[in-house]
């Protein structure tokens, strides 16, 4: 039941995307409808499909891999949809529905039955590791598409070529501006889940880093997203790099995340 | 009934020619007055901007119409018939129509897409209905066609992007900045261009403008005409600190902004973003400038580069008005067709047959004893009182057809005999 109102939520989540991509080089207000709508109903049913697993369970996702990336894309395209709303900005779908396409298509191609369960995730610091993690990895997403947007807009007024898509970027200023929030939200998120994960390593194991592959690439990219955070208060770092070293830190993220969990056979690896 | 236009415009007059026949909106009611006179004219609206005069009318005799016209215009501006009677296009009907839709649309403006033209058809058509100038044609025609120029704005991109040198630069800060309002703007010399750029960047809310110039007499007078503050030349360093967009057009021989200061700027800035507009000739801007981060730097080619690319773009929308145009001119035409009064009769009669051949036919079958002369003497009563009720309306349609209330003849007498959908 779950898994099929996953899968209705990934079509409706495709046909979002490409809706969106659409919009960046096509006028048309029924294409426009057409994205938010199909984004929204995939939303709807990918909520729906959290939940009948909560009941069954009866307890809180994530509890393996699939759940994690599932939670991961569904609080993406929350915020998402939240910003939509406040900005009535569609051009920024098209560069974070990709992302959650691409989280959605891999945690469908995991193996989803209770019989994946990680008895690890059974603890409630776990599991509180685990979501502060994911919730901190969505605001990051946006931070990292808000960024692609920017080095492409930015392309466009120092190449002084300024194309269709320029029309419809945002300003500079106006997606700086979220990259700095976006990053405020996440960063604290992150941080706290890496804590919560210390803390967790060290009443099982005794020791706060085992230094897996996953709590490496964890650790240099909070440092990452810390240096970045640190230049944009102090230093006025903007713009161009800022909006660079957000997207390389998002892309650590996903190498951790993703890559790490899915390839190894580690505490880390949950299946 | 034709619809006619007569008029010229920058296509086929020179400026010289058109300032001649300009009428003013001063003058505009005498005008009108006097077209009114003509007896061949039964409709009338002129349209006169400084790119074009335009005469729109409804007449039945064309021929005479289109003679009298250009005398009347001739006589109303006080310019010579023989200076301009060879700069001047006629379009009958369907090309009338056509040429007032695209008018109306921009697609025969001088830059093309601009949107003053549609406010000033409204006028037109505004100060012609007042003096009841138009009739019911007339009347459709301007409403068909103010709602073809918007559809053209709304589903087209022909207005989207702005195809001047300062309407550009304002679209580039926009880009950079979003909202305008509360940056401040710092002019460097007094150009001309310089003061345009800075009204059009005034006209989006800018907080405050500031103006330089090696003689501060100037940069007083300047500052004065834009509401905005006069400083120093050597205080620039300073003011170029807390400036927001820069616009730069001093008579220097070598640049004055350099690579190595701007750097320095930029850092002391704590990289917030600067627009330099340099549309100085020479240069006042090194423009290895544009390489430094967080620092955008346009001269006068590189706006004229954006404003001709936005150009093109409107020229490719242009394509899609035009098919948007050619479908309403074919609507428009047909609903005209509706109105002709010899099909108008030609439908009513065959509406009236069709009842006495049923009720005929009812007749006759009720009264089968008839003899075939009873039956003719029947018949040709029953035709007769048809020839009879048809003949006066008849003659009276016609004759109404050649005055300016024709029209509200037939549309009665298609609404009284429910002839609206018989000739589709």
């Amino acid at each position: 039941m779950d898994v099929t109102f996953f899968f209705g939520a990934l079509v409706l989540y495709v046909v979002g995307t490409v809706a969106y991509l659409l919009l960046l080089s096509v006028k048309g207000t029924r294409l426009s409808r057409l994205a938010t709508a199909a984004t929204t109903g995939g939303f709807i049913l990918h909520t729906l499909a959290l939940l009948v697993r909560l009941v069954a369970a009866g307890r809180l996702p994530p509890r393996n891999t699939y759940e994690a990336l599932s939670v991961f894309a569904w609080a993406t395209v929350l915020v998402y949809l939240g910003l939509e709303f406040r900005f009535q900005r569609k051009v920024m779908g098209a560069f974070i529905l990709p992302i959650v396409l691409l989280t959605t298509t891999a945690a469908a191609s995991l193996p989803k039955g209770p019989a994946g369960l990680n008895p690890a995730l059974t603890s409630t610091w776990v599991w509180m590791h685990v979501t502060l993690i994911l919730l901190g990895n969505a605001a990051l997403a946006l931070t990292c598409g808000v960024g692609l947007m920017y080095l492409l807009q930015e392309r466009q007024l120092k190449s002084k070529s300024l194309g269709a898509i320029s029309h419809r970027l945002p300003s500079l200023d106006f997606l700086d501006g979220l990259s700095h929030r976006t990053l405020l939200v996440g960063f604290p998120l992150l941080t706290a889940g890496l804590i919560t994960g210390a803390l967790q390593a060290q009443a099982a194991w005794g020791r706060f880093l085992t230094w897996d592959p996953t709590q490496a690439l964890s650790l240099i990219t909070w440092v990452m997203y810390a240096g970045l955070l640190q230049a944009r208060l102090t230093a006025g770092w903007r713009g161009r790099k800022a909006a660079l070293l957000a997207i390389v830190g998002f892309g650590s993220l996903l190498v951790a995340f993703v890559g790490v969990s899915v390839l190894l056979g580690h505490p880390h690896a949950g299946n | 009934m034709v619809i006619l236009t007569v008029g010229l415009n920058h296509t086929t007059a020179p400026v010289e020619i058109r300032e001649r026949l300009h009428i003013s909106d001063r003058q505009l009611p005498a005008v009108l007055e006097r077209l009114g006179q003509e007896p061949a004219v039964l409709e009338r609206m002129v349209l006169s901007t400084c790119n074009r005069v335009e005469v729109y009318a409804v007449t039945q005799d064309p021929a005479q119409a289109e003679a009298a016209i250009p005398e009347l215009l001739a006589e109303g501006t006080q310019t010579p018939l023989a200076l301009f009677a060879d700069r001047l296009y006629r379009h009958h009907q369907e090309a009338a129509v056509r040429h007032a839709f695209r008018v109306a649309a921009s697609l025969d403006s001088m830059v093309l897409g601009e949107s003053e033209i549609l406010g000033q058809v409204k006028t037109a058509y505004q100060v012609a209905l007042a003096q009841e100038a138009t009739g019911p044609i007339l009347n459709a025609l301007m409403t068909r066609t103010l709602g073809v120029a918007k559809k053209v704005r709304t589903e087209t991109g022909i207005g989207e992007s702005p195809v001047s040198v300062p309407s550009a630069a304002v679209e580039l800060a926009k880009k950079i900045f979003g909202e305008l309002s509360g940056r401040r703007v710092l002019i460097l010399g007094a150009g001309e261009m310089a003061e345009l750029a800075a009204r059009h960047l005034r006209g989006e809310g800018v907080q405050a403008v500031l103006v330089a110039h090696r003689q501060f007499d100037r940069a007083v007078e300047l500052a004065a005409r834009l509401e905005g503050r006069a400083v120093r030349f050597d205080q620039i360093r300073e003011e170029l600190r807390e400036a927001d967009i820069v616009v730069s057009s001093t008579a220097a021989p070598h640049y004055l902004l350099h690579r190595a200061d701007m750097e320095e700027l930029i850092r002391l800035r704590r990289n917030r973003p600067l627009f330099l507009i340099d549309i100085a000739v020479p240069r006042d801007v090194d423009p290895a400038v544009n390489e430094i981060d967080n620092i955008y730097l346009y001269d006068i080619d590189d706006l004229e580069g954006v404003a001709s690319v936005h150009r093109l773009e409107r020229q490719q929308e242009a394509a899609h008005a035009e098919l948007l145009i050619e479908r309403e001119v074919a609507s428009f035409m047909r609903w005209l067709k509706s109105l002709d009064v010899v099909p108008t009769i030609v439908t009513l009669r065959r509406r009236l047959e069709e009842i006495r051949e049923t009720e005929l036919a009812k007749a006759l079958d009720r009264l089968p004893n008839l003899n075939p002369e009873q039956q003719a003497v029947v018949r040709t009563l029953a035709h007769g009182i048809i020839n009879k009720v048809l003949h006066y309306p008849t003659t009276e349609l016609k004759r109404q057809s050649v005055n300016r209330d024709g029209l509200l003849y037939v549309n009665v007498l298609r609404r009284l005999f429910g002839l609206q959908d018989d000739d589709r």
